[in-house]
């Protein structure tokens, strides 16, 4: 076995992982390594070859890959090193990592300060337990981005989409480029689950069918898939007998949801907050196990890369001066507390001291939506002492208050803060 | 089917038996023959062994308590389970004696339990007790709370019956077995023998004809259709009776630890919640006869009909850590005993129908009954003094300790690399099931050995990584591999080759 | 002058304004609904020539993958979109392939060029 050392080690070399180990070393720590299980750095944003990265970060539109690039020539830049190729097996309490690659075997690493930066995975068929066959053909759309992007082969040549994320927009178009034909996008909610701007570009732009309220409800196809039958749901999300329409197709892609991929902070110990999927934090991206932060999907499943950054960034900060034992002063922390149509929102906790030194983020989702003026409103045992103004709330859409260091005296002492919805 | 006989009527090899079907009848069949010095084909229809019946199954090692007293299967579940555990051992599959219970809810209850426990002692099942509702709420937490007591079986328990399967036939390769897969059996060769019987003489296939002393069909859901070549109508019709089962994530908040059933019905011994030897939960299976034979289809009433039956046993049961649905197709039939015979009318034949439940737990004593079978066919069986009834199993990255785990992947690097993350199966592990006796050359058989994809991402992060390695070890092109059955191939081609439609919209 | 009226969704950032938009022929009268400028940008280009960012792969050989990932520079009409697609399926690329190397110069002679992603070594044997 092959032991090493190192201040602080990210596991995952996405978006979150490159700005995590890239802030860790500006953060004074030596040794930063970033552990990747597929053989380059850049995680998911290799894939996703599409526009839309980086607007807020750089004020350019760049595609993921070019997205990647900039954070992986400055982490070559500061001196982050990489094992790629290299899949972590075991993560302790104690931070100890065992990781194993074809090169070395079996790695033990011993590490000051961890970041966990795993990302996400795709909700699969079965989990949705839709009725029918299991014939080769039904993908979730991220395995079928790979395959055509990366491995550049066509997992079918007619297709079904379910699900109305922006990974499924992408894709409906993405197909249509290389010859394919998507003959419907079908979403069981009463409205698209991704952005706008995907809609116009990728559906309405090569009209490719939308179906509202809809979902499927069998596969057919033995061997390989050959229709699937859609049906209108009602408001408890049950199928209307009579609805059925057959549709054929060779394809079924599942763009159904994301879940935080937490097996690996589930063996550390780490606390995993059940409506997120991923783990308590506070304002430093810290979990509950000292010197283990998390940042990125892993955390709570983002709409904006850029975003993603900025919290890799935050945590690796915050895990390099952890590692090279800078500790700060904290005061008594705050529960921050998802209220009325708030589904969730992070950080969990919150040292009311970090407002002294920079403002903090508060990230939310609300429940469900709505289409018109609201107040999201934050209120500190009781009182209210902030609200801020949105023209409409959306669960696709995340919705961030920045608390200033003003605002640090209404909140110092205090016990909870409840972040709520408001409609004005 | 006379054309079908000319078509393929020449003749490929001449075998001592040759075994219709490599399920795990029909494998276990093959392990047990190959002990003497008989030269035997094993044939299966499919790319790989295990695909037909015994792909679907509850993997549940039954005690025998259940199956009456006086019957076939009766007898041969006692003696297959003796035999069953040391056959495990020997050929490297997992099992776990755990134990099994049948629930009682109600005071009715408690008296099937009781008529259950009587059958069992007369057929000479080991170690029976009804233990009471108490001590079933201690062993089992998550049972009902109204738990009036259990039957427990200490010799029930839970197996592997798709590695079982393929453990068994490639100990019967080792031990000089031929296998030929994608040959389906389409006819037989038949001879007049006396006045009043026929000889079965051999079999027509896809791949032309195989002349063998002694014929055994295992053929699962077609036996029917095969005998009906021979012009055997059975007093009962081989029906597909589905079974339908939820899979739930290891990782999942409500776990039980044995096997649990609910008091039988005389068709079926109840939906099951139970533990399975990969640490999964699964709940089922449902019975419903249908016509289609190979409509293994989930249906939503098939899944409500489960979630009831189960939440009966475990009230605080949920839906949300589930990752899988599947059905099987059970070869039911009306007599519910198992058929073990040499046709009257036949010589050379030997005919395995309606092995369903507990056809696993009773394989070996099939194999031993139908060695008996043979024998009386005339053929002479003489023990090979070179018999290795050890089949070694390749290793199992995830269940080595992190030094062997290292040790393995310096001898061989290919163990370094993990393909499927949620259950930890490495390339290493996939190559050499690629390479190994039975060869897995696709998907489903991959998994079938590994586990691979049966994880909490079903496959979305190992699919393309195993297409590459399919690709690369047998030599194909990547659209060309398949997840299971010819025709369900992953890919239709390359991205940036335009299919005849053309781009243009 | 006749005006004419239409809902449209703006695609220049991930926010979506949906913005209603009157104009005359090809003339923008007025926009509301954007939050900012790009939104007019955006308005006045799509009701005169509709123009799109495109991204797909392009072949490479002996590269680390069998290929790269492309963009155009700008956005490009929308109605050459596939003629750019079918061209780009022609080409092949010798590894190694640097970030921003012009795969196809005024494509389609739409004055914008068609770029890499990223950069894609060779594969090592």
């Amino acid at each position: 076995m092959i032991e090493k050392r190192y201040d602080v080690v990210v596991i995952g070399s996405g978006p979150a992982g490159l700005a995590a180990a890239i802030a860790a070393k500006k953060a004074g720590a030596n040794d930063v390594v970033i552990i990747e299980r597929d053989i380059e750095l850049g995680g998911i944003l290799l894939q996703c070859i599409h526009n839309g990265f980086g607007i807020e970060i750089f004020e350019e539109d760049l595609t993921g890959p070019e997205y990647a690039h900039r954070f992986i020539v400055q982490s070559k830049d500061v001196g982050v090193e990489a094992l790629l190729d290299t899949m972590v097996l075991d993560l302790t309490p104690r931070r100890e990592i065992y990781a194993i690659n074809k090169r070395n075997g079996m790695i033990k690493i011993d590490v000051g300060a961890v970041v966990l930066a795993m990302g996400c995975r795709e909700r699969p068929r079965g989990a949705l337990a839709i009725p029918g066959y299991r014939p080769a053909g039904i993908y979730t759309a991220g395995t079928a981005q790979r395959l055509v992007n990366i491995e550049g082969y066509m997992p079918g040549e007619r297709f079904v989409i379910l699900g109305s994320g922006d990974i499924g927009m992408i894709m409906a178009r993405r197909l249509t480029f290389e010859g394919a034909k998507v003959e419907r996008m079908i979403e069981i909610l009463p409205y698209i689950s991704g952005l706008k701007r995907n809609y116009v570009q990728c559906l309405l732009d090569y009209d490719i069918p939308l179906q509202l309220k809809h979902t499927v409800i069998d596969i057919k196809g033995r061997d390989r898939v050959e229709a699937v039958v859609s049906a209108q749901v009602d408001e408890n999300w049950k199928p209307i007998p009579g609805t059925e329409d057959t549709i054929p197709c060779d394809t079924l892609l599942l763009s159904v949801g994301l879940i935080p991929e937490n097996e690996l902070s589930k063996k550390a110990g780490v606390e995993l907050d059940p409506l997120t999927g991923g783990p308590y934090v506070d304002e430093t991206m810290q979990t509950n196990v000292p010197g283990i932060f998390a940042a990125g999907n892993v955390v709570h499943v983002y709409d904006l890369v850029d975003w993603v950054t900025k919290a890799g960034f935050l945590a690796g900060r915050y895990a390099g001066k952890y590692a090279i034992q800078q500790r700060r002063e904290s005061e008594r922390k705050l529960r921050v507390i998802a209220g009325n149509n708030v589904h969730h929102v992070l950080p969990h906790i919150l040292d009311p001291l970090s407002l002294k030194r920079e403002p903090q983020d508060l990230q939310l989702r609300v429940q469900w939506p709505v289409e018109d003026r609201i107040w999201i409103n934050v209120e500190v045992d009781g009182k209210l002492i902030k609200q801020q103004a949105e023209r409409y709330a959306r669960p696709s859409e995340m919705i961030k208050v920045i608390l200033s260091p003003e605002d640090y005296k209404k909140v110092v002492g205090a016990k909870e803060l409840l972040i709520r919805v408001e409609e004005r | 089917m006379d054309e079908i006989k000319e078509k393929y009527k020449e003749v490929k090899g001449k075998y001592d038996v040759i075994i219709i079907g490599a399920g795990l009848v029909g494998s276990i069949i093959a392990r047990w023959l190959s002990k003497y010095n008989l030269n035997i084909l094993l044939i299966d229809k499919e790319p790989d062994v295990s695909t037909g019946t015994s792909k679907a199954n509850t993997a549940i090692i039954h005690a025998g308590y259940d199956s009456p007293f006086g019957t076939l299967r009766g007898k041969l579940v006692v003696d297959g389970n003796r035999m069953f555990y040391q056959m495990c051992e020997e050929l490297e599959v997992p099992y776990k004696m755990c134990g099994t219970y049948v629930v009682a809810l109600t005071d009715e209850d408690i008296k099937t339990l009781e008529k259950l426990m009587e059958n069992g002692r007369k057929k000479g099942v080991p170690g029976l007790e009804i233990i009471s509702g108490e001590e079933m709420r201690h062993r089992e937490p998550y049972i009902n709370p109204d738990v009036k007591g259990a039957l427990y079986a200490p010799t029930g328990g839970i197996g592997d019956p798709f590695m079982l399967t393929v453990a068994a036939a490639e100990n019967a390769v080792m031990n000089g077995t031929k296998i030929l897969l994608e040959t389906k059996a389409l006819d037989f060769v038949v001879e007049p023998f006396s006045l009043h019987k026929k000889k079965v003489s051999g079999v027509v296939t896809n791949r032309g004809t195989f002349l063998a002393d002694v014929t055994i069909a295992s053929a699962g859901l077609y036996c029917d259709e095969l005998m009906e070549k021979l012009g055997i109508k059975y007093d009962f019709y081989v029906r597909a009776r589905k079974g339908e089962y939820y899979v739930f994530d290891k990782a999942k908040k409500l776990q039980v630890k044995t096997v649990l059933f609910p008091c039988p019905t005389p068709v079926t011994k109840g939906i099951l919640v139970t533990t399975t030897i990969h640490d999964n939960m699964i709940l089922g299976p449902t019975a419903k006869e249908i016509k289609d034979k190979e409509d293994t289809s989930v249906t939503p009433m098939g899944l409500e009909e489960l979630y009831e039956g189960a939440k009966r046993l475990v009230p605080k049961l949920e839906l949300t850590d589930v990752i899988r649905t599947f059905a099987g197709l059970r070869a039911g039939g009306f007599l519910h005993d198992f058929i073990i015979e040499a046709p009257p009318k036949y010589w050379g034949f030997i005919n395995l129908a309606g092995i369903e439940s507990p056809g696993m737990a009773s394989s070996a004593a099939i194999a031993e009954y139908v060695v008996n079978l043979v024998q009386e066919q005339g053929l002479e069986l003489r023990k090979k003094n070179n018999w290795n009834p050890i089949r070694k199993s390749r290793p199992d990255f995830s269940k080595l300790s992190l030094e062997e785990q290292g040790r393995l992947i310096e001898k061989n690097p290919l163990y370094g690399r993990i393909v499927c993350r949620c259950e930890i199966v490495t390339e290493g592990e996939i190559v050499a099931e690629i390479h190994a006796p039975i060869p897995a050359r696709t998907y489903d058989a991959i998994k079938r050995r590994t586990w691979l994809g049966t994880g909490r991402c079903q496959g979305s992060f190992d699919t393309p990584r195993v297409i590459e390695i399919l690709s690369r070890e047998l030599g194909i092109l990547p659209t060309d591999v398949i997840k299971e059955s010819k025709g369900s191939n992953f890919l239709t081609r390359l991205t940036k080759e335009v299919p005849e439609r053309g781009l243009n919209d | 002058m006749v005006k004419e009226k239409t809902k449209l969704i703006c695609i220049a950032c991930p926010v979506g304004c949906e913005m209603n938009v009157t104009y005359d022929g090809k003339t923008v009268l007025e926009v509301d609904g954007n939050k900012c400028k790009k939104g007019i940008n955006y308005a006045e280009t799509e009701i005169v020539d509709p123009k799109r960012i495109i991204v797909t792969t392009v072949r490479v050989v002996k590269g680390l993958h069998r290929l790269v990932p492309v963009r155009s520079t700008e956005a490009i009409p929308k109605n050459k979109i596939f003629k750019v697609l079918d061209k780009l399926c022609e080409i092949e690329l010798d590894a190694p392939v640097k970030i921003h190397q012009v795969v196809l110069q005024d494509a389609v002679e739409t004055g914008i060029n068609i770029v890499t992603s990223r950069l894609l070594t060779a594969k090592s044997e």
